[in-house]
């Protein structure tokens, strides 16, 4: 049986092509298959498992033999603490408990069609650059409340709550509108990064406040290296980070109370300001227009050259550069200097938090083994574990005792300790990824020298306006 | 010989128009319906309306994203077919005449692989490899070599008014290659002996190209047209890799694609984003329809 057109003509070489361009433009904004990841079925069909009895050794009630699966992010810390330490932990306080394990470097898109579809793992650690957005799935209530957790007594001492067992600030840290839903497990640390082999061989000093900060910056300048430098291409936020420090080391630790909560005008407080103004003159003086076009890769690796001699991050730099970092570096931090005598907050103060998030989902079949795998990685062992895996500190001090850290972790931990109770955080980016972009985009504009500290308030402000205006947003407080 | 017909196209026809229907038409009726909603990603959308079309219209990165879709428009289709119209008239007729027959300069069949060669690589990598090119200090390609001889470094992505053009050139040189094999297929389906006769009554080669190639090549045109247009208005994954800040300096080179993906799975506003998707979308059908309704003519019967 042959079938023919019934005009072959038609069908000609150009006829083919047109009719093909036709089909090309309708299957050309593939964006439009977004929708593709379902919007329905969100009840699932996830029975959640009983609870077990409650005991000395179990005091969460956790069913002893149900399955719990653990999701790791896989990067700067990598997947070895979990597989080597978390996990056998909990394996052995339930030897009946399977463990199931994945790690991912693109956590929201493994992860989402599993909540899209009601059957979210356990266990998350939500992190990187493709983490699922907190503050919607607070908003969802998709996450575990942790205060059971906090309330539970610790595994090592069972009179002690395991809330006592980490450092002040933890707690809040993870909370939305007061209620604790995310673990941050890391001890994080930010301030100004330097080689303590380059400052002893030049004999440079830290600088305290901003007129040694301003005289250090021109001295490393009359040597011919870069003094001050952060990654535009893809780390604006390191710079707003530096700015926003110093706003609150000026006015006192309410200005970034006041931004988070999205008061009036928050951004636009003198203290901001006032920042700002002194960050764009090292930006127009100290720093170098390309920067704005390279990555945080390559102006980390640049310092590891001694070719910029400042660099703003979080002590996570360290790990982060071990491959690059020649050796007798010594990374060491310095706090961002105060402005002048009449700051409301000492040199010393800095900003630090707990970072490195998990999450126990409320709709996965067994929260409470979720919750119990939390305890047992806040368990002194645990904590130990960690810190020997990834030589970062935890927010479990019992775990860092006696750790020898490398030199710029030791650093960070000095200058926390000298901080004393001067130590604060902020939130709003967690909280308004929109705000966290505008920041960014602001912060470059400021820090090369297209706009003024004026302008540089006036957009945050105006995005922060139209952000607290939004009502298909989910406010948090503070 | 009709009978049994029907039956038997529908046959064939079943599985892949349901694979079609699956996949492409429902979710396009989906991104209707879903941006009608507040979805954030994770519970049940709730109705909201034209809402997130209201808020479409001030919002400023979206306008900023049209606007240079427009200047895309323009610059991507010109200047690629110019040249890769001028590249396949060397390469097919630029050459001496042997024998009464066309051929292309020395080395053609050589350069006409060559040219092909960014079509074959993977659209990240490429943005990747400019990445390099375009590196703004002494390890980058072209400022490697300008600071070599002491001048000051070109900062090609990070300047607001050189951004979109740097963007622009990338996706130029990736595309030239295709046409220059397309337009060659068109060209060398034109009989040799229009050109002998033209040649005879005297024509130079700029006469042959206006007035015998181009009429010639006409439909081929026409569909290079739409499709870098249709191109000029996707450009997602150059802007998202290569560009300064996800579409920056402050927005000076962002495209819808780039909104629409910052909306949906940075802030988890997929209704919003969807919003953009189905402007995305009236955007494409309506310049696929306008050009193919403006360069309809006569094409020329040989």
């Amino acid at each position: 049986m042959s079938i023919t057109p019934e005009h072959p003509a038609a069908l000609d070489r150009r006829t083919v092509l047109r009719r093909a361009a036709a089909v090309g433009m309708l299957a050309t904004p593939a964006i439009g298959l977004l929708g593709a990841c379902a919007t329905s079925s969100n009840d699932g069909d996830n029975e959640q498992v009983a609870g077990g009895t409650k005991s000395e050794k179990n005091p969460l009630g956790v069913k002893e033999d149900a399955a719990i699966e653990v999701v790791i992010f896989n990067g700067g810390y990598g997947e070895k603490y979990a597989t080597d330490v978390h996990e056998p932990l909990y394996k052995k306080a339930f030897p009946k408990a399977e463990v199931k394990h994945q790690a991912t470097q693109a956590v929201s898109t493994v992860l989402q069609p599993r909540f899209a579809s009601g059957n979210p793992p356990e266990f998350v650690n939500n992190s990187g650059e493709k983490l699922m957005d907190f503050g919607a799935l607070v908003a969802d209530g998709q996450l575990q409340d942790l205060t059971e957790l906090w309330d539970a007594p610790s595994v090592d001492d069972p009179t002690k709550k395991v809330r006592d067992t980490v450092v002040p600030g933890t707690i809040e840290a993870g909370s939305f509108n007061g209620k604790p839903y995310v673990l941050y497990y890391v001890s994080t640390v930010f301030g100004i990064w330097y080689s303590g082999k380059l400052f002893k061989d030049n004999g440079w000093a830290p600088a305290k406040n901003w007129e040694e900060f301003i005289a250090l910056l021109t001295a490393i300048k009359a040597k011919g290296i870069t003094p001050y430098g952060y990654a535009g291409a893809n780390a604006a936020y390191y710079q707003w980070n530096v700015i926003l420090t110093h706003a609150a080391k000026i006015g006192g630790v309410d200005v970034l109370k006041n931004i988070d909560n999205l008061e009036d005008g928050a951004w636009q407080q003198d203290a901001v300001k006032q920042a700002a103004t002194a960050w764009a003159e090292v930006g127009a003086k100290f720093s170098d227009k390309s920067f704005e076009g390279l990555k945080h890769t390559d102006v980390q690796l640049r310092q590891n050259q001694y070719k910029v001699a400042l660099y703003p991050s979080g002590d996570w730099l360290e790990g982060e550069q071990k491959k690059d970092t020649p050796a007798g570096f010594d990374y060491q931090l310095m706090p961002v200097p105060s402005m002048s005598a009449s700051d409301k907050l000492p040199a010393t103060a800095l900003r630090a938090t707990a970072g490195e998030g998990y999450f126990v989902s409320a709709k996965s079949k067994n929260p409470k083994g979720g919750l119990e795998y939390m305890r047992q990685m806040l368990s002194k062992e645990g904590a130990k574990g960690f810190t020997e895996v990834v030589k970062a500190p935890t927010v479990v001090p019992a775990g860092s005792e006696g750790f020898a850290f490398p030199p710029g972790v030791a650093s960070s931990q000095a200058a926390l300790k000298a901080a004393g109770q001067d130590v604060f955080n902020l939130y709003f980016d967690g909280w308004y990824k929109e705000l966290d972009t505008e920041a960014r985009t602001a912060t470059n504009e400021l820090m090369f020298g297209r706009i003024n500290a004026d302008a540089f308030v006036e957009r945050i402000q105006k995005r922060a306006d139209a952000i607290k205006k939004d009502s298909s947003v989910a406010k948090f407080k503070r | 010989m009709r009978h049994g017909k029907y039956p038997f196209v529908i046959g064939f026809l079943f599985a892949p128009v349901a694979l079609y229907v699956t996949f492409v038409i429902w979710p396009y009726a989906q991104a209707f319906q879903i941006s009608m909603t507040n979805w954030r990603g994770l519970s049940a959308p709730q109705w909201v309306g034209f809402d997130n079309y209201r808020r479409l219209l001030d919002d400023g990165a979206f306008w900023k994203a049209v606007q240079h879709h427009g200047v895309l428009l323009l610059a991507l289709p010109l200047i690629t077919i110019a040249i890769a119209l001028f590249f396949a008239f060397l390469l097919n007729v630029g050459g001496k005449s042997s024998g009464g027959q066309r051929q292309g300069v020395w080395g053609a069949k050589f350069y006409r692989v060559v040219f092909f060669f960014p079509q074959v690589l993977a659209v990240a990598i490429i943005a990747v490899l400019f990445q390099m090119v375009y590196r703004p200090n002494e390890s980058g390609l072209i400022n490697g070599v300008l600071m070599k001889f002491g001048l000051e470094p070109i900062l090609f992505l990070v300047k607001p008014n050189l951004a979109l053009w740097s963007i622009i050139a990338v996706l130029v040189w990736q595309a030239v290659g295709f046409y220059v094999v397309l337009f060659s297929a068109g060209m060398a389906s034109i009989p040799g002996e229009i050109y002998e006769a033209a040649e005879m009554d005297g024509a130079s080669k700029v006469t042959l190209f206006f007035r015998v190639t181009l009429p010639l090549l006409w439909d081929t045109l026409q569909v290079a047209w739409v499709y870098l247009g249709i191109a000029a208005f996707d450009a997602f994954a150059i802007v998202a890799v290569l560009s300064v800040d996800g579409g920056g300096p402050d927005g000076a080179t962002t495209v819808l694609a780039m909104e629409i993906y910052r909306n949906a799975f940075v802030y988890s506003k997929y209704g919003y984003a969807s919003a953009m998707g189905v402007a995305l979308f009236f955007l494409t059908l309506t310049f696929a329809a306008l050009t193919l309704r403006l360069t309809k003519r006569e094409s020329v019967e040989y």
